[in-house]
């Protein structure tokens, strides 16, 4: 048990695949929660299937997604459509503080596994339910993908060039927007507990979740009566406010005040073109993007990521180099804070991995064992925690129910 | 017996500005709890005086964005470097739970309001620091700011076009993220403090808090050296994926095929075309091989449905489909109305306006909007006069002396 950690004592059950859920398991795990993570028997969670692997050669043991959002749980594996299995499933609730779930909505309580009936056996429960569409409205049984909830929750109309057709974000942000909303509603549930001694489910919508991120987009709507769209690499009301190339690379150049947009004038020596007074004024520059763009980008040419971004903090201006992923791992701040973390898996090995971006002074968050193998904790949590003996151990993986 | 919410009775000396530390708040303050948003007349939030404005009018009450942050929350004003205002400042602190800001790292301990301090006057006090490098390292001090964190996190690189530079950001993506964060962190440290009786100090770089969300590319350099590279709409196995134009102005429908079944029922919903039945298009690998003459073929057939209708027909069998959402149509969707996620909130000159609610539903404890977010100072009356009890003459002299 993890002495003196946050969740210290509390158990999480989680039926979850692939991101978002698992995620937002991980985090109660890395607080201190002990958390089992069920799977079906051989076939496991889908990001098992994912990579990056090792040498790209796929192992369901190695892959980097599972490890990263899997760390820190014990591992067993259940098939919850048997009968028997939903029984012993019931059981694991039981003595469970989180349930996280991402069963389509409606399927568990077609197998007496809802929350109005998982609430009988364990009033305690605080279950976490993540869904693309929420447990009820007319969408609610629609199926989708990242790319499908981006669209859905108006983020793909503000991302990208208006020209063309919409880009998000790389990484499949839904994911872990909806883990983080998850964990947030979950621990919001953990605190009211303290005090009336019941649980109660947490509905968590992808949609929402990104719904609630889209920043400008709504109130422009609700207060202007205008619909936001996409800008591409321009702001639409400042300019310069986009990524240009420069002698090495990329770097955003985003002059917002007056003060940051004279200190870059000054910067690249107070050049003809920004001697005219109408380039102080913010809307003026931004009818003269094409310009001033041309103009940047020719300054910038013969100045390096590091110039730019090192030169700039000396002037008071954040402009930011876009780092790849190889910069960011061997950057001097990261290292500086130990932000990255080496687990070391028993068939993976070592594998270097983002840690947590939150310290806290008393409860710091900390890696107590890898990520599991298929069905590892079987013996631990069925004959340790459930009495089961070995040998029924056996008979269950011969009946398939585990 | 009614509902009550979940963070009903914690109190937050809410120090926050702009988006990080506020979207911590608003989330706090949507379960229930008091935040109190201690603010400068001098100078004022800077979501305070960026729009987009009620009207295309700008003015200090009338950011929509402010509304739609800041919403539940209760306003003062103190100004921090009189010395007057930074006692009043610790008198909130001292009937307050949690303190959240996201000053640059050196702001608070000029103050003299850092966690050392804070503990002297309420020992079990849980402070919350989001920053934009964090509280240590060598880049502590630079300057950040929430979008400007993406490029040097590795997600700015990483997301783009395939032909193109990266693309600038729709939203400053690390500071709700870290908002979630810190909130998930603070809570995680009110059950401590619960069980315990201890506070503590929880220091969050939103520059990490973004590198969180791109594991699978770090993983892939930690354990093969490989560069990530942008990847477009595309996807590493999934195809067709992708947005694709439908009828009308600017109608999109994203569309991602990720089983065999899926791409048997796309090509049946398209009438069984012969081309479906090409070897070029008979598995995942041959699919995003050719995957620009599949969405060619694909979009020609696409196009002449709209958005919506083809979602609907497409679900209808089971295929990811999703139409392309603007604000307008986010609020008159059927589903998100029936979902209550937006709601009519009667703000003071502006009337009824649509706000979002919170993005989670919890089944006992009560969650929502309860009141619009406040004018600047508005709560003044509140904390001074009946929280910190002061008498009425005493809260004009500070008002004269500019100290609120």
């Amino acid at each position: 048990m993890q002495e003196g950690a946050a969740l210290a004592g509390l158990r999480v059950i989680e039926w979850a695949q692939f991101m978002a859920g698992p995620f937002c398991a991980r985090l109660l795990a890395d607080l201190g929660a002990q958390v089992i993570k069920v799977e079906e028997p051989f076939i496991g969670d889908r990001s098992r299937r994912e990579g990056p692997f090792p040498g790209d050669i796929p192992h369901p043991e190695k892959s980097g997604l599972f490890l990263y959002l899997n760390t820190n749980k014990l591992g067993i594996t259940l098939n919850l459509k048997n009968p028997h299995g939903a029984k012993i499933f019931q059981e694991l609730i039981r003595a469970a503080d989180f349930l996280v779930e991402d069963f389509p909505p409606g399927i568990l309580q077609e197998m007496s596994l809802g929350y109005e009936d998982l609430k009988e056996i364990n009033p305690r429960l605080i279950m976490i339910s993540i869904t693309p569409f929420g447990q009820t409205g007319p969408n609610k049984d629609y199926k989708a993908h990242d790319i499908n909830i981006m669209a859905a929750g108006g983020m793909a109309y503000v991302s990208g060039d208006p020209e063309r057709e919409p880009v998000i974000f790389a990484g499949a942000q839904s994911e872990y927007q909806a883990g983080l909303n998850a964990l947030v509603g979950g621990l919001c549930a953990l605190y009211y507990r303290e005090f009336t001694g019941l649980g109660q489910q947490v509905d968590i919508s992808k949609q929402e979740a990104i719904i609630a991120i889209l920043e400008h987009a709504i109130p422009t709507y609700s207060f202007q009566g205008q619909i936001r769209k996409r800008s591409g690499n321009r702001h639409p009301a400042t300019h310069p406010s986009s990524n240009y190339p420069c002698k090495d690379g990329y770097v955003m150049i985003n002059p917002a005040t007056d003060l940051q947009w004279k200190a870059f004038v000054e910067w690249m020596g107070n050049p003809a073109w920004t001697l005219d007074p109408k380039m102080d004024d913010r809307q003026y520059r931004v009818e003269h993007a094409d310009e001033i763009d041309e103009k940047v980008i020719q300054w910038l040419s013969q100045k390096t990521k590091k110039e730019i971004y090192y030169g700039g903090q000396e002037r008071h201006l954040p402009f930011t180099p876009l780092f790849d992923i190889k910069e960011v791992v061997e950057s001097a701040q990261f290292n500086a804070r130990e932000f990255f973390v080496e687990t070391e898996h028993p068939e993976a090995g070592k594998v270097k991995m983002p840690g947590s971006p939150c310290k806290l002074s008393e409860t710091p968050s900390k890696i107590y064992r890898p990520a599991p193998r298929l069905g590892e904790h079987n013996e631990e949590i069925y004959c340790g925690s459930l009495g089961y003996l070995r040998e029924d151990l056996i008979k269950l993986r011969g009946a398939g129910i585990i | 017996m009614t509902k009550r919410f979940a963070l009903e009775g914690i109190r937050v000396a809410d120090f926050g500005w702009a988006y990080a530390g506020p979207y911590l708040t608003k989330l706090l303050a949507d379960m229930g709890a008091e935040v109190i948003k201690i603010e400068s007349r001098t100078r004022p939030d800077i979501v305070r005086v960026t729009g987009p404005f009620l009207d295309n009018k700008p003015g200090l009450n009338r950011s929509g964005f402010f509304k739609e942050l800041n919403r539940n929350k209760r306003s003062i004003t103190l100004d921090l470097t009189k010395p007057k205002g930074l006692e009043l400042a610790k008198e909130i602190i001292k009937l307050s739970v949690l303190v959240v800001e996201n000053y640059a790292p050196r702001v608070m301990e000029k103050f003299g309001l850092h966690y050392e301090a804070l503990k002297e006057i309420k020992p079990d006090i849980i402070m919350c620091s989001l920053s934009g490098f964090g509280a240590t390292g060598p880049e502590r001090d630079f300057i950040s700011f929430g979008s400007g964190q993406v490029p040097l996190s590795g997600l700015g690189y990483l997301t783009g076009y395939r032909d193109r530079p990266p693309e600038r950001t729709p939203m400053a993506y690390p500071d709700p993220t870290s908002g979630l964060w810190g909130a998930a962190m603070v809570l995680a440290a009110l059950y401590h403090r619960q069980r315990t009786g201890k506070g503590q100090y929880i220091d969050l770089s939103e520059l990490e808090v973004a590198v969180t969300t791109i594991g699978g590319a770090i993983i892939e350099y930690t354990l093969n050296q490989r560069i990530p590279e942008r990847m477009g709409n595309r996807h590493l196995w999934m195809a067709p994926h992708g947005f694709y134009p439908c009828k009308g102005e600017d109608k999109w429908i994203a569309i991602a095929i990720s089983s065999k079944e899926e791409w048997h029922s796309l090509c049946e919903a398209m009438g069984a075309p012969a081309w479906c039945q090409e070897e070029r298009f008979s598995d995942p690998v041959n699919r995003c091989k050719n995957q620009d003459e599949l969405d060619r073929l694909i979009g020609d057939w696409i196009k002449q449905y709209s958005h919506y209708q083809l979602a609907e027909i497409l679900q209808g069998r089971g295929i990811p489909a999703t139409p392309v959402l603007n604000a307008e149509e986010l609020i008159e969707d059927p589903h998100l109305k029936q979902r209550g996620l937006f709601v009519q909130i009667d703000h003071p000159e502006a009337g009824p306006r649509f706000l979002t609610g919170p993005p989670m539903k919890l089944s006992e404890s009560h969650s929502g909007i309860h009141r619009p977010a406040p004018d600047l100072g508005e709560d003044n009356g509140y904390v001074f006069g009946q929280l910190l009890k002061l008498p009425q003459a005493e809260i004009e002299r500070l008002l004269a002396e500019k100290v609120i």
